[in-house]
């Protein structure tokens, strides 16, 4: 016994030095993201009226997620790119299980199992790009129609299951995701043009039918009149608006928003963070956060970019456009911009499931990073 | 694999992805700048809009309504104080269905359909982010009840408040009359910033004269409050300035013997000190408790009050209007020797009727052949009805309508309390204001008798008897004597309207005070034996005025007691000691036989407790009256 353990302590050893000896790690993807989840357990701390234990819990999930970061990307891209329709179909199926199981409940997004409870959409975001990457990539490009049309379908199966859930913000984030990956991978822009309007006329359509919720609809007439019901659902963005707003240049210091403590703002640790951050660090905290964010997907491209194959080309860039778009949307969303949809904040709100499957998303960039040089 | 089949074409990709790469992060970068662009719109250029709409979010303004002043008597005893209770308020804002939530509340505090009338009134009275109050004076338990599931009921809060208590309840009702809820009318017209936070505003009584004396002035708390307005801690305070506190007149004890004294007759009495008008005592029976009032009273309680046909709501005492049958026969007496019509000793013949010259419409006496010839003393000691006949005729109308108008009758006595009546003192001008007819000579006689159009308060009567009592100067009546800041503050004396002299004889007011000494020691006196075992002498005049008039010339022989009560009202008034006249006295009962007999000893009662209540050190010094049945030789008339 002691001689397979003393075996497998001096292999972990072994794994463990090469690790550090021969970096597949991108130092500075790696340090932005450590500043950024640093930003969010502070952030969180204060947003949680101090809780202790909250940030311990997130900092353990930052750990998990950074572990898997570093597991991911010893894999060479080849591989990954072979697990890719496992991959989404195993997502696909989680979201079906959820909806079955959910059965009876309001909305139905996560998945009980045991220890962990997560949401199999957050999956979605990252097995969508590579999904679409995987079927693109073999093909011409820029994709011809009839490819487009089976990315379609790709994109929509989830999406709808998704969005059925009923989660409206997630369903259009993930679809974006890969939409970017269509983009990445060349397609003409008077195409992409075409199949915008075609989404921008199935809107009113899709409003028309009652295909939306009564409380998706809810929210985007009350992101159109805010200040329609302040006490009902608009009073998320007013008191969101109001906590930024009062934040000012710099802010009103950390652990002093009054709209936070107070609990004006309402999810102030998970999808309204950002206001928390607005409130107590000012437009200052703002503008550098946002700084963090683009340099880490200007990082993320510039490696896409380098990048040896199409597939790992268009994941890496796909997954970096879609990591820049949760935040625009999010901060777009509690300074009014946007209508309510539950965006979490990557890597600062509180929540598991999307910190780990960004941090494994970043885990596949760094393996497409440390693979570049390689015949994969 | 293709890679490396394919290369010219995998740099082509190459090149292609590098654009597309870079005019998706041209997008992004493009988007992300509006959201910056978002950032600094509302944290620079909006900042301060949401930076007042941040704290008003977190700070609320709590009003502190100013205690109540409290009210004393003349010994400082409390008649009106404020005790801690608890209301519930809800702030109609966050409700979203009244009247569910009423419903579910009710299970918790019973909620009476007069609680949730009157609640819904107040509803329009207030803005809807402000708490109503919903119920006054919750008991423990409803308190607790509530407290277990208020978490229920975001919307609703128990707030502590001081209500007002009147621990003597109907026996200062009139006086002190009562708070109650602010009503719509009343919100219109009281200042708001005075007002605000405060629920209650004097409706009646002393609380509705001194209003302004007694409320105060509101103080604010700055109160930092969550979003669901439960206030986390005060940020700054200022106090509130407690209304002053009255000192009164009244004298505790006094009001309450009155008040027992009467026994439930249905009447009014009222005492005076003659030298400055310090109401001593004002009393209406029946009355009620002003404590049901002050936080709603209930529809039932109202209904029984409403009614009850003696009328408890009624203040007799300064708005019971009633003939003064003879009472007035003093003051027309000194008329008569004032205006030079008459000298003391002027006699007149009393047949047991009297005719106007030329007329033969008679003017009877209440025996039956007449008291002979009296003169002034006389007269006013056996109540001859003739004298006054005679001298009201000789004076006519004109003089003895200016004359009495002296002694305050036809108009409010100026008290300090609201709504007083000013009664009727019959004149031609009079007459044709109120029912556009000419006046008849007849009406003149009777007039001088107190009958006819004659409408006399209790109040004006103690007050007109001062008069007499204090050598002619009359004071307006008042019970307000002091006010205070504060319990350790010194009092400060209120200023009273100057005195009136209205009439300067001596000689004349000597004659006046023997006919009414006469009164209660004289064996011919209308109110004999009123005096017995009283150490000081006593001025009175009974009166008794007929309800209905006479429709037949026959003489109605019932004397049952019973049935006068219901034609009589009685009337009783004095003063003592007579010779340093310390409290004047007058009394009416509603249901009397005769002022004698059923009036008087309710003033024996009041000047008993009077002499009880006054200090030997106080006293007036004592020539003392003569024993019972031997009255002073000063007061004998002459025969």
């Amino acid at each position: 016994m002691n001689e397979i353990a003393a075996t497998l302590a001096a292999r972990a050893l072994r794994i463990g030095r090469r690790i550090i000896s021969r970096p597949r790690i991108d130092m500075p993807l790696a340090l932005g993201l450590l500043a950024l989840a640093l930003i969010g357990l502070t952030v969180l701390f204060s947003a949680s009226n101090l809780d202790k234990g909250m940030v311990a819990g997130q900092a353990m999930r930052f750990l998990a997620g950074a572990a898997l970061l570093v597991a991911v990307s010893r894999i060479p891209p080849s591989l990954l790119r072979a697990w890719t329709p496992w991959f989404y179909v195993l997502a696909v199926l989680l979201l079906v299980v959820v909806k079955v199981l959910g059965e009876g409940q309001g909305a139905h997004r996560w998945l009980d199992i045991g220890v962990i409870r997560f949401q199999p959409s957050e999956l979605m975001k990252l097995a969508m790009p590579m999904m679409i990457a995987w079927y693109l990539h073999p093909r011409p490009l820029p994709p011809r129609w009839r490819d487009v049309l089976v990315t379609c379908v790709l994109i929509a199966l989830p999406a709808y299951l998704i969005f059925k859930q009923p989660d409206l913000g997630t369903a259009l984030l993930v679809a974006a995701s890969g939409v970017f990956v269509v983009f990445l991978a060349g397609l003409q822009w008077w195409k992409l043009g075409a199949a915008i309007a075609g989404l921008g006329v199935a809107a009113p359509v899709a409003w028309h039918w009652h295909f939306m919720h009564g409380y998706q609809r809810q929210r985007i007439l009350t992101f159109l009149h805010p200040d329609r019901d302040p006490l009902g659902s608009g009073w998320h963005i007013l008191q969101s608006m109001i906590a930024v707003g009062s934040g000012g240049l710099l802010g009103k210091g950390f652990n002093h928003g009054t709209q936070s403590k107070l609990e004006f703002l309402p999810e102030h640790t998970t999808d309204f963070i950002f206001a928390v951050l607005g409130e107590e660090f000012g437009l200052i905290g703002v503008l550098l956060l946002l700084a963090m964010y683009a340099f880490i997907v200007a990082r993320c491209l510039w490696i896409a970019a380098n990048a040896r194959d199409t597939w790992s080309r268009l994941v890496a860039g796909a997954f970096a456009l879609a990591f820049m778009v949760y935040v625009i949307v999010n901060g777009g969303m509690i300074t009014g911009l946007l209508p309510v949809v539950g965006v979490p904040l990557p890597l600062v709100s509180y929540g598991g499931t999307s910190a780990i499957t960004l941090l494994t998303g970043f885990g596949v960039v760094m393996s497409i990073h440390a693979h570049k040089k390689w015949t994969p | 694999m293709n890679d490396h089949r394919e290369l010219p074409d995998e740099r082509l990709r190459r090149a292609r992805f590098a654009r597309r790469a870079l005019a998706g992060f041209a997008i992004m970068l493009a988007m992300v700048l509006a959201v910056a662009g978002r950032f600094v719109y509302l944290q620079v250029y909006e900042h301060a809009e949401y930076s007042t709409q941040a704290k008003a979010n977190r700070v609320r303004l709590r009003h502190l309504p100013p205690p109540r002043g409290l009210i004393y008597d003349s010994e400082g005893k409390l008649l009106a104080d404020n005790v801690p209770a608890f209301r519930l308020d809800v702030v109609p804002d966050k409700v979203r269905h009244m009247d569910a939530m009423l419903h579910r509340l009710s299970m918790l505090v019973p909620l009476t359909p007069d609680d949730i009338r009157r609640f819904k009134q107040s509803l329009r009275q207030y803005r809807s982010f402000e708490s109503v109050p919903l119920k006054f004076r919750l008991t423990e338990s409803e308190r607790d009840r509530f407290a277990i599931d208020q978490w229920q009921f975001p919307s609703v809060s128990i707030t502590p408040y001081l209500t007002r208590n009147y621990p003597y309840g109907a026996e200062f009702a009139h006086v002190l009359g009562y708070v109650g809820r602010i009503d719509e009318k009343e919100q219109q017209r009281l200042d708001p910033d005075l007002y605000a936070g405060t629920t209650h505003v004097g409706k009646t009584g002393l609380e509705k004269e001194y209003e302004n004396l007694l409320h105060g002035s509101p103080g604010y708390e700055v109160v930092e409050v969550n979003a669901d307005q439960r206030p986390l801690r005060v940020l700054q305070q200022v106090a509130a300035k407690p209304g002053k506190n009255l000192y009164l007149t009244i004298d505790e004890r006094l009001q309450r013997a009155t008040y027992k004294a009467f026994d439930g007759q249905t009447g009014a009495a009222v005492a005076i000190d003659p030298r400055n008008g310090d109401v001593l005592a004002m009393v209406t029976v029946p009355s009620f408790d002003p404590n049901l009032f002050v936080n709603g009273i209930s529809q039932a309680d109202y209904s029984a009050l409403l009614d009850n046909p003696e009328k408890p709501l009624l203040d007799r005492a300064m708005r019971g209007g009633y003939p003064p049958g003879s009472t007035v026969k003093p003051f027309l007496g000194l008329g008569g020797l004032e205006l030079g019509l008459r000298k003391p000793a002027d006699t007149v013949l009393s047949t047991g009727t009297w005719y106007i010259p030329g007329s033969s419409r008679g003017y009877r006496d209440d025996t039956r052949y007449g008291a002979g010839r009296v003169n002034l003393v006389q007269a006013i000691t056996q109540s001859v009805n003739t004298y006054f006949y005679s001298l009201a005729y000789q004076m006519g109308i004109g003089r003895f309508d200016q004359w009495m108008s002296k002694f305050g009758f036809g108009r409010p006595t100026g008290i300090d309390l609201p709504d007083e009546t000013g009664g009727v003192l019959p004149s031609p001008g009079w007459k044709r204001a109120t029912f556009d007819k000419p006046w008849y000579p007849g009406e003149t006689v009777i007039a001088g008798i107190g009958q006819g159009y004659w409408m006399v308060t209790p109040l004006q009567m103690a007050h007109a008897l001062t008069v007499l009592a204090d050598g002619g100067v009359s004071r307006t009546p008042h019970l307000l004597a002091a006010t205070s800041d504060g319990l350790k503050a010194p009092e400060v004396a209120y200023p009273q309207a100057p005195p009136v002299q209205i009439t300067h004889a001596p000689a004349d007011l000597e004659a006046v005070k023997q006919g009414m000494l006469g009164v209660v020691y004289d064996k011919l006196g209308t109110a004999y034996g009123l005096g017995d075992g009283f150490p000081y002498l006593i001025a009175g005049k009974t009166g008794t005025a007929e309800r209905y008039s006479r429709t037949t010339n026959a003489y109605n022989n019932d004397k049952n007691l019973a049935y006068l009560a219901k034609r009589h009202r009685a009337w009783f008034i004095c003063y003592a000691p007579a010779n340093h006249p310390r409290i004047a006295i007058a009394v009416a009962l509603e249901h009397g036989a005769w002022g004698g007999s059923a009036a008087a000893p309710i003033a024996r009662k009041m000047l008993d407790q009077w002499l009880a209540d006054t200090p030997p050190a106080q006293r007036p010094p004592l020539p003392v009256t003569a024993v019972a049945g031997s009255p002073p030789s000063s007061v004998r008339g002459t025969p």
